[in-house]
Order: C-alpha cells, then structure tokens, then sequence
C-alpha cells in the first residue's frame, strides 16, 4: 500500500532533523494561522496563486528563490562548522550520512531553486516591461513553470523528515548513484526535483524566447533591445538547447535505477563516462543561463547610475552572443582528469580560456560606463562595483583551471570550489540582489532601504573574501572537496577563518531580511513611495509605467525611437505613456487554477513515485493528463478591460504624477 | 591611544604572517618531483599573465568609480560619450594576447604533461610499475614485478620513474599525491595511467580527489619515498607478510570497509589487475602495448560480478 515506505523512514532519530522539523512546523502553523485569522487565502489564491500577471510570478519566484537561500544557507554554514570542528580525530557532529546528504542538497538548492528561481523572477519583472508587451507570450505557461518550480523545491524539502536525500553530490555522477551503491530513495529524491523543476525551466525558457522575439514594441529592433533582454534572450536559448540534455541524462539515470537498465552502470556494458559527458553538456551551459542575466543587470544598473548610457553596447551584444555559442564548446573542461588525450583537452581548454575574452570585454565595457560619468553610489551600484572586483579575481582562477595540465592538481580540490563560488556568489547572487534592489519599486511600488542594503553588500563582499580565499589556499594544500572530517592539523586554522566568512555571510543574510523588514514597514513614507514609476531616472522602458505597473502594463503600446528608449522620450519630450489616451479595450489573459494543479499532481506523482506507491502515481499522472485536457478544452481563458476603466486607472496615475511635479 | 588601536591590527598582522609561512609550505606549491615542479611553474607563470590583466581591471574599478563619485564635481562628466574605436582595440586585444599567449603554453603543456606520457628518464632508470585499485574504500597497490601487493601504502624508490596503472572495482574515484603531481580517475572497466618520479625522499600525503561515498574522507594513504635500499628491504619486509592476496582474499578485501589500517601481501595471484578489470568488459582487458582487447586468462574472469 505505502510502498518502500515505512515508519522507519522518519528520522527520528536525528535531533536535528527533529528540531528543524518542529521549527518549521511552527512557522508553519503561524504563517497558515496568521492568513486564516486575516481572512487572506481568497486573496493569495485569486490574486497570486492562480495569477498568470508575469509581475506577480515575479514576487513568487523570488519569494520562492529567497526561501531557497534559506535553505542553502543553512546547509552551507552546517558544512563549514562541520569541518571547523571534525579535525584530529574529532569526528564533529555530522556523520558522513547526514553530511553527504547537506552537500548534495546545498548545490542541488543553490543552483536549481535559489539561483534558477531568483534568475526567472527578474526575467518576469523585467523583460516584458523593457520590451514593451503587456505580459509574456504565454501567461499560463508562465504560472505552470512556477508552480513546477516551486512544488520540485517542497519535494527536495520533504527529504529532509521522509527519507533521505541523494548523498552523490549536486550531479549524482554514476555509479555511485545507481542502484547498486546507491539503493535507497536519496538519488529517487534528486533526479523527481531536479526534472519536475526542470520542466518550469524549460518552459520558462520558450516562452520568454518567444515573448522577446515576437513582443517588441514596434520601433524596438534588435540593436535597440536593452541588455538585460539580450542577455535574458541568450539565456533562454541556451535553456532551450541544454535542459533538454539534462532531462534526458536524469531520464537515463532514472531508467537504470526503476527498470533495470544499463546505461550508466559499472556491468552491462553501462559507460559513466557518458554520464559525465552529457551531464557537463548541460551543466556547463548552465552556469552561463545563470551568468548572462547577470551581466545584464549591470548592464542597466552601470548606466544608470552613472549618468550616462552603456558604454559599447554593440561590443556588449556581440560578447553576450559570443559567449553563448562558446559555452557549448567547453564542457569537457569538468574532467580533465578522466584520461582524453593531450590534444582533446588542448581543444577543450583553450575553447574555454577564449570565453575570458568577451567576458573580460564586458568588464571593461562597465569600467568605462563609469567613467566620465556621475557615479552616484545606491546600495545597487555597491553590489555592482563589488562584482567587478571580485568577478575579475573569480575570473582569473578559472582561466587557471582551463589549462588542463594546472587542472591536474587543482581539479576537485578546495581551489575549485573556492573559484566557483567566486563567480556564482560574486558574479550571479551580486548580480540578482543588485537587480532585486533596482527594480524593487517597479515590483512593489516602494524603494528598499539604502543603509540596511549597503550594510548586507559589506557583510556578504567581506563575508564571501574570508570564507573563500583560505580554500584556495587549501586546493594548494591538497584539500579536495567533499571531505567529511580530517587530520592535516595545516589545515585547520583555514577552515576556522572559512567558518568566520560564513558567519559574516550570516549576518548579510540577516541585514538582508531587516531590509525587507524595514522597508516594508516604511513603504509609505514619503521618500520611500515610487510615485513616478521612475525612482532612479533610468533609460529604459519599464520605468515609463506606474510603479507597480497596471495589470496591462502599458495602456498605449509604446513607440521606440533609439536604444535607451525611455531616456530618449524623456529628453526630447516625447510622452511614452500617451496620457490621456484615447485608449482601446484591452485583451487579457484570466487566470487559472489550472498551473497550481497540475503542480499539486506532479508532486504527488513525483513523491508516490521515489516511493514505490504505484497506486497513488497513477493518480497523480492521471491528475496531471486530466487538468490538462481540461485546460485545453476551455475557451474562456480571456476578458477585455474596458476602455473607460483603462482610462480610470491612467488618469489616477496622471493626477498623481501632477501633485507630485506641483510638490 | 593609538597603541590600543594598533593592538587589534598588530594581532591581526601576526596571525597573517604564520600563515603566510604556512603558505610557503604548501603541497602542490612545494612538490617533490619534476612532475610538480613543472605543474608549479605553470600555475605560476599563467598567474602572473593573467594578474597583467586582472590587477590594472581591479584599480580602474575602485579608481574609476570613486574618481568619478557624483559628488566630485570636479570631474569631467560626458553625459553622451558610449563609444570610442581606440578603446575597443584595447580592451579586446589586449585580453586576446595573453590569452594568446596561454593557449600556446596550454598546448605546450597538454603534451608534455600529459599523464600517460612517460617521464623523460635522464637516469636511464628502470621504471617501477605500480597497478593501482580504488576500492570501497581503501587503495590497493600491487607491484607486478616483485609480486607484492599493500593497503593504502604506496612505496616508491626516490629517483626511479613509476608508470601507474589505475583502475577502480566499486565507484569513480580519483588517484592524487599532491606533493608528486598530477591525478587521474580511477573507473572500473577502465586503466588510466599516471607517471610520476619523487625526488626528495619524504612521506607524502595521497588521496582520492573524487568523491566515493560514505568512507571516502578516510580513503587516504601515505606515500613513502625512500632511498633504493631502504625501497628493497621495505620490499622484504613486504614479502615476508603472512597475507598473500588471491582471489578468496582479494573478495573479501574488495568488501566496503571504512578508515583500513596498512596491510602488506607477500604473495599476488598473477594477473589479478588485469581480472578486476576484465570482469566489467565480458573478460576482456585491454593490452597496453598493442591496445587491442584480449581475453583475460585469470580466475578472476571467472568470478562473479559484482551485483
């Protein structure tokens, strides 16, 4: 009936499972508790839950995405207390099952539900505002990716009190995570979240490529297509061509471990080194899906506050498109080490230093944005400066670990870990808070505040340097990766300034929070309220709406006359708004349930599965096949706002923008 | 005053210098073999290109945004100024010669430091050959020539080139001695090579480099770097263990155990290497001089797969 499942399954046993258990559970039940006393579940579910506005996916993703961080956080100082404690003979606190089962789901969070989740929320706040569309190309699609996101990420979390997790690292290189090594549900775990959130992604990545190449504003060609779009275009071809590579390789992996099969196993004629290679196809292209958005909200953030527009931005479109096409040529730089001649890591090695070229192009295009300019310094700009000191560094040992021969000693070890997280805290988390800072106020309607932000950029750039630079000087020390406890008394005093830096890290998380906290307090002081839409006197389109933008975003579609489009209005005095119409009604989309439910489904197919419960995976597959026929069978999935009430919303929001221009 | 305000940083500065010394020790930057030495050279020389580059980005980052702070209005502000030709030349081609110049060490490097390429051998030494075994989760040593084998001790003459063929009979795991040199995967069905040469006698940390499962932080073993006659009477001593390593002992060694102390086999069943690893290839073992595939003449073809 239960399956594999039994009473045995809940570990108990483990206090701290228990205790964050109880802890969640508490939070839990006040959250539930706190909405049902406000009488607010109507609300969530009409206004959000079943929301295809791109706007409110936005805030869910990256509510969804700052949950993850929790998450991975809590993990990651677990780890490095772990190893600041398990030396000489110490075997510290977490035994290998528990700890093997922390890091696999520390990567596993960090890249597929914090990284991937906050990297989605800014391309729906943004890209459809900046290219001047009323929402996506596909507004269902877009809630049904959030909701496959979002139930893969409770799915990974319920490992944490039912079973266990994967304990074979972020990739579950076989063989260790077949069957044979690996026979219980940990592995089951990791590849039902990785390709049910998989799903999202790759829808997510159709629909905002379709949204970019069809949706522009007329006037918007594409050398008049803002940054970030560029950059968040490129992102989504590389999703369309490389999560598909990861959904296959998982399916494989899922064939050997539930029927049996040998595509990866030690017998049978099974080859991991196939693993390996189609895994990395994907894996590597992926740093990149999350690295281009990146380099796109300094792209807008640079310029803006500076004063002056983005230095050489055809040089900036044609390195973004360059790094694309150049990130599917380098993934066999992941193994080096795995014995391929000297002339296939030669190929593969100088592919991937070639990447530093457009990359470096793009720093440089950012320094000389500031200069000559007026850098005025926002919490955002701190973030930015930030990343580029410390992406450049980040920069520097990869091109290290391209050359295959220094890759021979530094593969796999503490260097490498030090490195990545050097480009992924550095160049993508820096990137996604700048950009979170940035169009805060477009979202909400309300700034964040400045001294709460600049105080998480100090802890987390202090932070992030104390935690990582002492790994590097440990890869040099021949410390790998992955090592549960030691007895190279070297490396102690390392691993003690390492948990110092998570410790500050810590604390920028924290700041991060109080600035949430407060600026959500003080969302209707004056100096905090976005009343022009325009907080920052920024260039691009998204700040010619109201702050937050009316469900249709722009009442007239707007015209785009040069690069820049809303600073060019601006200057010129053109009204991008067309206040005062006249105004047309407007086709939009009606929400659905339809995206939540077939999430609800997926996850208990996804959970009955791992588990062996064949009855009740017949139910969620049926679920999932049945709500979608349903919603393909209905044809009233759109509504038309009237002229008069566009006209209503349009003028309240002129008449705000003259009592302000009077005060 | 001011001596209570030094006295933090003070602190601070000795900590950094203890270790900084610790620093000049560290394994892969202080090797003990050619092999080592040419890795440092390279890690060390790609470094220093690459700072040409990354040093200047850092100080026009800190100079440029505080130099042109909005506050100092002193500054020349050119509000409409995006392109300039000369500084496109630059800020590509600078970055593609030094990338230029490390893909021709790259390449330079792959080849002559390639791990399957055998030392160039200046004492005309005969190398020593050691077949390799990652095993759940312990490493199994066994020298063909002298017919002994060991558990997580690896002993080799200094001087002496040792041609290393790896392979693994459980999960992937990665063979490295970071005071030697380079590493390579270990794989089941598969024999990697690796040429290492110590040449400073010293008892060197070894590892695996790739994570293995629940007994992978203790897959650990000491490399013993000695003088040729210390090597042949550590030889002796090997040889005069009780334990001799045939296909009963071997399965129950190949067993998943955790933290194994050293183990010495006087005696090896011939060709036990070459069965490990035919028995995830149908029987079948590459040869490595000819590199065809011939069928495995051992009882270890005959026992049974691992399921």
């Amino acid at each position: 009936m239960l399956g594999r499942l039994s009473f045995a399954d809940i570990p108990v046993d483990v206090p701290i499972l228990v205790g964050t258990f109880a802890g969640v559970a508490v939070i839990g039940i006040a959250v539930l508790a706190l909405i049902t006393y406000y009488g607010k579940w109507g609300y969530l579910w009409k206004e959000w839950f079943t929301s295809v506005d791109h706007k409110r996916l936005a805030v869910m993703y990256i509510v969804l995405a700052l949950v993850a961080l929790a998450r991975g956080f809590a993990d990651a100082i677990m780890m490095r207390t772990q190893l600041a404690l398990a030396y000489a003979g110490n075997p510290g606190y977490l035994p290998p099952h528990h700890y093997d089962q922390i890091f696999s789901a520390h990567g596993t969070i960090m890249i597929f539900f914090l990284a991937m989740a906050f990297m989605t929320g800014l391309f729906n706040l943004v890209v459809p505002l900046q290219i001047g569309a009323r929402d996506v190309a596909f507004p269902f699609l877009n809630n049904l990716s959030f909701w496959m996101t979002a139930i893969a990420f409770i799915l990974i979390n319920i490992s944490l009190f039912i079973g266990e997790f994967s304990q074979c690292g972020w990739l579950a290189y076989p063989p260790l995570s077949e069957t044979q090594f690996s026979p219980g549900v940990g592995v089951d775990y990791y590849i039902w979240a990785v390709q049910l959130s998989g799903v999202g992604t790759l829808l997510t990545g159709v629909n905002f490529f379709v949204t970019i190449v069809k949706m522009r504003a007329p006037g918007m060609t594409w050398m008049k297509v803002p940054v970030f779009t560029w950059t968040a275009f490129c992102a989504c071809v590389l999703i369309m061509v490389a999560f598909p590579v990861l959904t296959v390789v998982l399916g494989m992996l899922g064939l050997d471990r539930y029927l049996g099969m040998h595509f990866f196993t030690n017998d049978g004629g099974g080859n991991q080194m196939l693993y390996l290679s189609l895994i990395w196809t994907w894996g590597h292209p992926e740093v990149y899906i999350l690295i281009l958005p990146a380099f796109g909200v300094f792209s807008e953030v640079v310029p803006t506050f500076s004063r002056k527009p983005l230095f050489g931005y055809a040089t900036m479109v044609y390195a973004t498109c360059a790094i694309m096409v150049l990130s599917f040529l380098v993934w066999l730089h992941h193994f080096f080490t795995m014995g391929a001649g000297a002339d296939v890591n030669a190929f593969f090695g100088i592919a991937t230093m070639v990447i530093s070229i457009p990359t470096g192009v793009k720093l440089f295009n950012w320094l000389f944005t500031m200069y000559k300019g007026r850098v005025e310094f926002h919490a955002t700009m701190y973030w930015a400066v930030g990343f580029m000191i410390t992406f450049t560094i980040g920069g520097m040992t990869g091109v290290m670990m391209a050359i295959p021969a220094a890759d021979f000693v530094l593969h796999n070890s503490l260097f490498l870990i030090a490195h990545f997280h050097n480009v992924i805290i550095g160049g993508v988390y820096f990137g996604y808070v700048c950009g979170m800072n940035y169009w805060f106020p477009k979202a909400l309607g309300f700034k964040l505040n400045e001294a709460w932000g600049k105080a998480a950029f100090w802890f987390w750039f202090v932070g992030f340097y104390v935690a990582f630079m002492p790994l590097y000087v440990l890869g040099f020390d021949g410390m790998t990766r992955r090592l549960n406890h030691y007895d190279n008394p070297a490396w102690h005093p390392w691993l003690l300034i390492a948990e110092v830096g998570a410790v500050l890290v810590f604390c920028g998380i924290a700041c991060q929070v109080i600035q949430l906290y407060v600026s959500i307090r003080d969302r209707n002081l004056p100096q905090n309220v976005d009343v022009t839409g325009d907080p920052w006197n920024a260039r691009s389109l998204e700040w010619s709406t109201s702050s937050p933008p009316p469900i249709y975003n722009f009442a007239i579609t707007p015209h785009v006359h040069d690069l820049d489009a809303f600073m060019h209005d601006k200057e010129n005095g053109i009204d991008t708004r067309g206040a005062g119409g006249p105004y047309a009604p407007i086709h939009m989309p009606k929400n659905t349930a339809a995206g939540f439910m077939v999430g609800a489904f997926s996850l208990v197919l996804g959970f009955a599965a791992i588990w062996y419960i064949w009855w009740l995976a017949a139910i969620g597959l049926i679920g999932v096949f049945a709500t979608v026929i349903i919603r393909s069978a209905n044809q009233d999935v759109d509504y038309y706002i009237p002229a008069e009430e566009v006209a209503r919303i349009e003028n309240e929001h002129s008449r705000k923008l003259m009592v302000q221009a009077a005060e | 005053m001011i001596n209570r305000y030094l006295k933090g940083p003070a602190r601070l500065g000795g900590l950094a210098s203890v270790l900084l010394l610790a620093g000049c020790n560290l394994d892969v930057l202080d090797p003990k073999g050619p092999v080592g030495e040419q890795l440092k050279f390279l890690i060390v020389e790609s470094t220093v290109a690459m700072l040409l580059v990354v040093v200047p980005t850092i100080i026009l980052a800190c100079y440029f945004a505080w130099k042109y702070r909005a506050s100092n209005t002193s500054a020349e502000y050119l509000p409409k100024w995006s392109h300039s030709n000369k500084i496109e030349v630059v800020i590509w081609g600078v970055p593609s010669i030094i990338i230029l110049f490390l893909a021709v060490i790259t390449y330079q490097t792959c080849h002559s430091l390639d791990p399957y390429r055998p030392l160039d051998n200046e004492a005309n030494a005969k190398p020593l050959h050691v077949e390799v075994v990652a095993l759940d989760w312990k490493w199994l040593f066994i020298y063909p020539d002298e017919g002994i084998a060991t558990v997580n001790q690896l002993a080799i003459p200094v001087g002496t080139p040792v041609d290393f063929v790896i392979t693994s009979d459980s999960v992937m795991n990665s063979f490295f001695i970071p005071r030697l040199g380079s590493m390579i995967y270990a794989m089941a069905g598969m024999q990697t090579q690796l040429h290492l040469l110590a040449s400073e006698p010293g008892d060197y940390a070894g590892e695996s480099a790739n994570y293995s499962g629940r007994g992978f932080s203790d897959m650990k073993f000491r490399t013993l770097a000695m003088p040729a006659d210390q090597y042949a009477s550590w030889v002796e001593k090997v040889r005069s263990s009780s334990d001799q390593l045939d296909n009963e002992t071997y399965g129950k060694l190949a067993a998943p155990s955790e933290a194994d102390p050293v183990k010495y086999y006087s005696h090896v069943a011939p060709s036990l290497f070459d069965g490990i690893v035919a028995k995830y290839n149908n029987g079948m073992v590459m040869d490595k001089n000819t590199g065809k595939m011939i069928r495995v003449q051992s009882a270890m073809s005959d026992m049974n797969m691992k399921e």
